[in-house]
């Protein structure tokens, strides 16, 4: 440590020791979000209540099963981050970090699962 | 320190005698409705899945999800979809150091809350014709 100058030691770390990768991450893909939410919500509106073979006809179409597995890649990648800052605002210790591992899990099997199944339910 | 009077002293403002302005509000909300939106996540996705499981399950998903539960959870997300996207653009143009003022602020406070039930209103009117 003794020949790192305090300069080479801070160049990059901020005061939080780590730079703005979060906060960055939180406002592209709100802006993503953005776009993808009100065509998610008007076209799996109507399809919810259909019966099954309505269904399987209308995500068949490429237009509302695009819409769908990148709304809900983009909005669980948006909401881990999200509730991240949650936990780390309001639980501290062991137990914030085993929440935020927790969601992480959460997040990633939600966000495949459904990929995977309209994906599967597409072709 | 005996004669310090510690009964008739002006309180700090405390979460549980202080009236929360419309801004910090609106700012809990914004936290409350992004969080709350995975239960209707997790529905959505859950129906997804019966759907490419068959159609015995999909019909029981699919039952579920237009329940009279599940119309009220889908119901309130969509408010909560809304008003977390209005709050959303708010902080997008508030990153770019504009309407930062309390006038401004307090006035896209009311203006998120009506917005986020007009387009609820509207979301309903047009699944109802669709």
């Amino acid at each position: 440590m003794a020949y790192l100058t305090p300069r080479k030691r801070a160049t990059g770390m901020g005061s939080a020791k780590s730079g703005v990768a979060h906060f960055w991450n939180m406002k592209v893909s709100s802006i993503g979000l953005l776009i993808l939410v009100p065509l998610f919500v008007f076209t799996f509106g109507p399809a919810l209540g259909s019966s099954y073979e309505e269904m399987v006809a209308y995500y068949q179409h490429p237009f509302p099963a695009i819409i769908a597995i990148l709304t809900l890649g983009v909005g669980f990648m948006h909401f881990k981050n999200g509730f991240q800052v949650l936990i780390e605002d309001y639980v501290h210790g062991a137990a914030g970090q085993y929440s935020i591992i927790a969601m992480n899990c959460l997040c990633y099997a939600a966000a495949a699962t459904g990929i995977f199944s309209i994906i599967r339910i597409a072709l | 320190m005996a004669d310090v009077n510690r009964g008739n002293r002006p309180l700090s403002p405390h979460l549980t005698i202080y009236r929360l302005p419309i801004t910090a509000i609106t700012s809990i909300l914004t936290r409350i409705t992004g969080n709350a939106l995975l239960v209707a996540a997790l529905m959505t996705v859950w129906w997804f899945l019966a759907a490419a499981s068959g159609p015995e399950y999909y019909d029981f998903a699919n039952a579920v999800i237009t329940s009279w539960f599940g119309d009220l959870v889908m119901a309130l997300s969509v408010l909560g979809l809304w008003y977390h996207t209005l709050a959303g653009v708010r902080h997008l143009i508030w990153d770019q150091v504009i309407a930062l003022d309390i006038k401004t602020a307090e006035s896209l406070s009311w203006l998120v809350i009506i917005g986020s039930v007009a387009l609820t209103v509207l979301t309903w009117i047009i699944m109802l014709i669709a």
